[in-house]
């Protein structure tokens, strides 16, 4: 396998291993959080607003980690330096 | 109309119009237009503000806009919400607005440009410290910062750039994925799909907004009444004694 192909190998294979992985922790976590306010709205609905505005900013904190493996594999796929590193050296 | 191909990521790629070594990108084409229409439509508006009985239907909007960011602003800093309203609001209706108009075809919202985001995030990190400052003087600010001891400044400062970071990078993350989903989407199932995610899109949009907004209040919040519980320590709640 020449230089070209591996380095299209690995970024490939670590970009749907950095989305999927990525995707793991924060989807239980997002879960978790969830669940635990619906719980809260059920026991105290008049708290409802509070508790609403409270989760959606948790949920962006929790979710902003997913986003960061998305970013790093998109730009592994559209964006990657090694690529065009290899490109330019290979001619 | 697809101003923006699939390699590209960011709409900074995409040049409208070049003389010399000045490029007219089509993020900065549609930031200036987002602030025309936020601008026009703010002056035309308020040229006719009446308190009478009869208020044209745009004044109503503006009004029901203002009162909603005056009330969210209270509710987290739980103080007249006058200092903060020009801030906080020209935020959230600048990223609403751009995220927003992701319906006219041949739009890409320059939320969707990592530069846009940036600059939004770095206004957040300097208006945090000056809103602190301006509340509590200089020294009383820094004094934060060796709270509980010294030891704990290098994890203050951190903490503030990667929060500044985590803000750029999450709403640039979210509206250039939702690009690509319908882009990816348009290129397998092109009839019904898109539509649906299209739909998803601005209310991730709306709430992407929203959260900014929130966000950037929240950490202003906590700038500025860290200290007054140690100037003022809050007194004890009481019972009031309601038995029922």
């Amino acid at each position: 396998m020449d230089t070209i192909a591996f380095v299209a190998f690995a970024s490939i294979i670590s970009a749907g291993l950095t989305m999927g992985l990525g995707a793991l922790g924060p989807a239980i976590g997002e879960g978790m959080a969830v669940k635990q306010a619906v719980a809260a709205i059920a026991q105290q609905p008049d708290e409802k607003n509070t508790i609403t505005r409270t989760l959606f900013v948790s949920l962006a904190m929790i979710e902003s980690i997913a986003i960061y493996c998305f970013v790093i594999s998109m730009i592994l796929i559209f964006a990657n330096p090694f690529w065009d590193h290899v490109i330019s050296k290979g001619g | 109309m697809e101003l923006l191909r699939l390699n590209q990521i960011s709409p900074d790629q995409v040049i409208l119009w070049q003389y010399g070594f000045i490029k007219i990108t089509a993020t900065l084409a549609y930031t200036w237009m987002i602030m025309a229409i936020l601008i026009l439509t703010a002056v035309l508006v308020t040229r006719g503000l009446t308190s009478g009985e009869q208020i044209s239907r745009w004044q109503n909007l503006l009004e029901v806009v203002v009162s909603t960011i005056r009330s969210q602003i209270y509710e987290i800093s739980q103080e007249d919400p006058g200092h903060y309203l020009a801030f906080i609001g020209t935020l959230f209706l600048f990223i609403g607005l751009s995220n927003l108009l992701l319906i006219v075809p041949g739009y890409v919202a320059p939320t969707a440009s990592l530069t846009t985001t940036a600059a939004l995030a770095i206004c957040v990190f300097i208006a945090v410290p000056s809103y602190g400052i301006s509340r509590h003087g200089i020294l009383h600010y820094l004094k934060e910062y060796f709270q509980p001891t010294f030891i704990f400044f290098p994890f203050h400062v951190m903490g503030e750039l990667t929060r500044t970071l985590a803000l750029a990078i999450r709403l640039f993350g979210n509206m250039m994925s939702h690009d690509k989903v319908i882009a990816i989407l348009l290129a397998v199932t092109p009839l019904f799909f898109p539509i649906i995610m299209h739909a998803l899109g601005l209310l991730i949009g709306m709430v992407q907004a929203y959260i900014f907004a929130i966000l950037a209040m929240v950490y202003i919040a906590s700038a500025t009444q860290a200290h007054e519980e140690k100037i003022h320590p809050p007194k004890p709640e009481t019972p009031t004694g309601q038995n029922p």
